[in-house]
């Protein structure tokens, strides 16, 4: 049986089995390839998609459990003309990526948490930004968060 | 391929100073141009052989997209195409830099591109680089199995990235010559054709100009027959004050794909029927399979196929997930190749007898003798994509896709593994995520693995490891243990004698730049069953620890400040002076810390780059360490490009923060004992201090930038904790310590 989704705003039937990982079913089924696969216990959030706008490490989410929602991927954040999202551009000019491999789970964790915060303090940046990042890009993320929300160098983490 | 140098090629020379010299200003001759479909200019170097390959290879490629080095098309577009793998580390944006700047090529139109697996595109900078100077590379040849080991004397058929190598050496004698060369053919071509004297024309974005005529040709117009030219193997090259690119925070060419989801990496590739397979291979290292069942894996639904190896089964299927199940549905059964009595204590206990075993020092009357036993365990690199190779046997004919150091390498060992001719096996480099070491072709055991499934199945498969494998059967840092007795009195350091255990000879990681009269380290050849990998700056990040700690440990026993301990010990005007004062400046070290905080200093050179770092600490209400600001001074000569290679400090630093408070891979009846993230802790965001990074642009010889700042942080870091506590970290890594 067939799980309606809607995957960047486009209505997807998933045949996958129920019990597999949404992870898996956005990369081989509909062909999304943005979406990482890392760990596959939610521990490194490069598997990191929206659901209903929640950041959920889709390594763990069986398909079942998304039917009827909305998913956003690395792959839909950019505008309907194909701009960059305001997080995207910031991780470029804060040339952030080093491999990248992490970088569209943590893009997707700064979307989500700016998203509930506005403009977030250190304190939650720390708190909501719990991705694996193993080029150690950490302190660059942190610049591109907090250029993206148009504040200035924050004090109290250091 | 070394005119002036001919013995370079079939033995490794005495690092003379002359050798190097030869090396660093006519390591290639550039070969006759060629022109190739669509009116492309090339270049490349090599042998003959090499050119006469590359020549085959073109002649065979009718769409113009040429397998050479450097090309500009009549768009003016100029391709750079680079015999190294990109996995993070920015070496293929800081070589295009470095060719487009001699080329003095328009930025914007430049592409890079790597080679593809062929031995015509191997990467022979790299290996004359180590031969004809060894500094700061003991990893990748000795990681070679001997017949690689002769591929380098002989044939230099290597095309690696490692060791911090690819700016350093192909860039500096091969991208700059490359570029060069090429753009005194076209001012040569753009004279004759607008009658005038060479040296009145000038190069700027891809164009010719004679300024007194106002007439300007494009690279694009001229590089056809351009490419007819001879070329000079010697060109001119630019001078520091004449660069435009090197130097220069250009944007990385591969950041906009990697943050829009578009960027390919190996695990991403996916072909037509293509299946996927998944791997349990025997836990304990050397074991093999003795049985398994493969029915409760045929029974899962989308399972294909079970195949024994050696080693390992693997479960074929119609995606991971069903692979997975099937992997997990199955009770194989493996024997431990008589490697069950091994555990993380018993390696160390061996490695301390060998230790005790060097001679004593002893102090003499006024004198101090210190001692310090240190240990440093294994290290998985984890990289953050999983090991994933696609293979396609048809028709005789292998195709590989994925993400491996040396792409060249894999491709021989996958025809052996195979059973095929190499001719007949092609090997599609991709994108990494992340390498640190892990992906050299000697230990990457997926090639070998990937291949074999291939040619017992119709269809192309991609086998991925789960990440409880890539924990579980890593290439890992090796575990050292290591003695350090240091004899000192009125506060200098007169002796130093240090015995270390570890599988390989650790000699230019072992010494330290301090003027100590008597210096002395001893290897202990130790050799336990986990093969003798690379971990990101290879044996400096253990020894630069001991060796870092142990300098603090005797500064304190001199009841002398570490930064100024150090200082007494290097000679004024030195590079390394200065790389240590400046940091010692830049973090405020004569200054007080914030109150409960202590900071920490620490010295590496390795790779040919001299790191100091200063790490600012506290301890949690729980006891671990956080690290809120670090600093850190770098003098790799020059840089290409500083916002690139400032991330790489970065990341390094951080990295090595990672591995000193957290990371251990342990054996237990000679498997390991960690299996994933969840108890191989990796530093996340808010343990992540600011990092303050100050290059020193001193002109000397590159060093590379990949590594290097990763050795000093563990040391700044313990050095730190012991200002805080007064307890010496002597084991990594210090969360198990202090829970102990």
């Amino acid at each position: 049986m067939a799980i309606e989704t809607t995957i960047n705003g486009k209505a997807v039937s998933l045949t996958a089995e129920p019990d597999t990982p949404l992870l898996w079913a956005i990369r081989e089924e509909v062909g999304l390839t943005g979406t990482k696969f890392g760990c596959g216990i939610a521990a490194c959030g490069a598997c990191t998609v929206h659901v209903n706008g929640e950041p959920t490490r889709s390594c763990s989410v069986p398909v079942s459990d998304v039917a009827g929602k909305s998913i956003t991927t690395i792959e839909g954040l950019k505008g309907a003309d194909g701009t960059l999202h305001a997080v995207q551009k910031a991780w470029i000019a804060a040339q952030v990526p080093q491999c990248g491999y992490c970088q569209s789970g943590q893009i997707m964790a700064a979307v989500a948490l700016i998203q509930k915060t506005g403009k977030p303090s250190n304190a939650q940046i720390d708190e909501a930004m719990t991705n694996i990042c193993r080029c150690g890009t950490y302190p660059r993320i942190r610049k591109a968060i907090i250029a993206a929300t148009g504040q200035a160098a924050l004090e109290g983490t250091a | 391929m070394m005119a002036d140098n001919p013995t370079l090629e079939t033995e490794a020379p005495a690092p003379t100073p002359a050798r190097r010299k030869g090396v660093k200003r006519r390591a290639f001759l550039i070969g006759s141009a060629a022109v190739v479909g669509g009116g492309l200019f090339a270049v490349w170097w090599g042998d003959n052989s090499a050119r006469k390959r590359a020549v085959e290879l073109t002649a065979k490629d009718k769409d113009g997209s040429f397998l050479g080095w450097l090309k500009i098309g009549e768009d003016d577009t100029v391709t750079i195409y680079t015999p190294h793998i990109d996995f993070g580390q920015g070496s293929n944006t800081a070589l295009a830099q470095m060719a487009a700047d001699e080329l003095d090529a328009d930025w914007s139109r430049v592409t890079v591109e790597s080679a593809p697996a062929d031995p015509a595109f191997a990467n022979s900078s790299l290996g004359k680089g180590f031969l004809a100077d060894m500094s700061g590379y003991p990893g990748v040849i000795a990681a070679m199995p001997a017949s690689f080991i002769s591929l380098i004397a002989r044939q230099m058929n290597l095309q690696i990235t490692g060791g911090s190598s690819a700016v350093r050496f192909t860039g500096q004698s091969g991208m700059r010559v490359a570029g060069a060369a090429a753009r005194a053919a076209l001012i040569a071509e753009a004279a004759d054709r607008l009658q005038v004297p060479a040296n009145e024309l000038t190069t700027q974005d891809s164009q010719v100009t004679h300024a007194k005529s106002a007439r300007t040709l494009r690279y694009g117009e001229l590089a056809e027959a351009a490419a007819k030219r001879p070329l000079d193997d010697n060109p001119k090259l630019k001078t520091r004050e004449q660069y435009r690119y090197i130097g220069q925070g250009i944007p990385r060419l591969d950041i906009p794909a990697k943050v829009d989801g578009s960027a390919l990496y190996g695990i991403d590739f996916t072909l037509p029927e293509m299946r996927v397979a998944s791997i349990m291979m025997a836990p304990v290292r050397g074991g093999k399979l003795t049985s398994v069942d493969p029915a409760p894996a045929m029974a899962i639904d989308g399972v294909e196929k079970v195949i024994q190896l050696d080693e390992a089964v693997i479960v074929v299927a119609k995606g991971y997930w069903q692979a997975k199940k099937g992997l997990d549905a199955l009770t194989p059964q493996f024997s431990d190749g008589g490697h069950g009595g091994l555990s993380t204590a018993s390696i160390y206990a061996a490695q301390d007898k060998l230790n005790a075993a060097g001679p004593k020092l002893t102090a003499p009357t006024g004198g101090k003798l210190v001692t310090g036993e240190y240990k440093a365990p294994f290290l998985h690199q984890a990289m953050m994509e999983p090991f994933a190779i696609t293979a396609h046997h048809k028709d005789g004919k292998l195709e590989m896709w994925g993400g491996i150091q040396d792409p060249l390498s894999a491709r021989m060992m996958a025809a052996e593994s195979a059973g095929l001719d190499a001719d007949n096996v092609t090997f599609h480099p991709m994108i990494m995520g992340g390498g640190f070491g892990r992906r050299f072709p000697p230990y990457s055991q997926i090639i070998d693995q990937v291949a074999r499934v291939a040619m017992q199945v119709p269809y192309p498969v991609k086998l991925i490891w789960s990440r409880e494998e890539e924990v579980k059967h890593g290439a890992y840092r090796p575990q050292v243990a290591a003695r350090l007795q240091g004899v000192t009195g009125k506060k200098r350091m007169a002796a130093w004698a240090s015995d270390y255990a570890q599988n390989d000879d650790a000699a230019a990681e072992g010494t330290v730049p301090y003027a100590i009269p008597n210096f002395e380290a001893r290897h202990h050849q130790f050799i336990s069953n986990q093969v003798n990998a690379y971990w990101r700056s290879v044996n400096a990040s253990q020894h630069g620890f001991f060796n870092e700690s142990f300098v603090d440990e005797l500064a304190h026993a001199e009841g002398e400040d570490p930064y100024t301990f150090r200082r007494n010990h290097l000679a004024p005007g030195s590079r390394h002076l200065l790389v240590l004062d400046t940091v010692a400046q830049r973090s405020g070290w004569t200054t007080p810390p914030p109150e409960g905080r202590a900071r920490g200093i620490a010295m590496v050179e390795s790779f040919g780059t001299i790191v100091a770092e200063v790490v600012e600490a506290s301890l949690k209400e729980d006891g671990t360490p956080r690290v809120h600001k670090a600093w850190a001074v770098v003098d790799c000569g020059t840089t290409v490009n500083p916002v690139n290679a400032a991330a790489q400090i970065e990341g390094g630093l951080i990295m090595g923060l990672s591995a000193a408070i957290g990371e251990q891979i342990n054996i237990d009846k000679g498997a390991v004992v960690e299996s994933n993230f969840s108890d191989y802790p990796i530093l996340q965001m808010a343990d992540a201090p600011e990092v303050d990074v100050h290059f020193i642009e001193s002109g000397a010889k590159m060093g590379g930038i990949g590594e290097p700042g990763l050795p000093p942080a563990a040391p700044a870091l313990a050095n730190a904790l012991f200002a805080l506590t007064g307890k010496r970290v002597r084991q990594l890594p210090i969360l198990a310590q202090a829970k102990v």
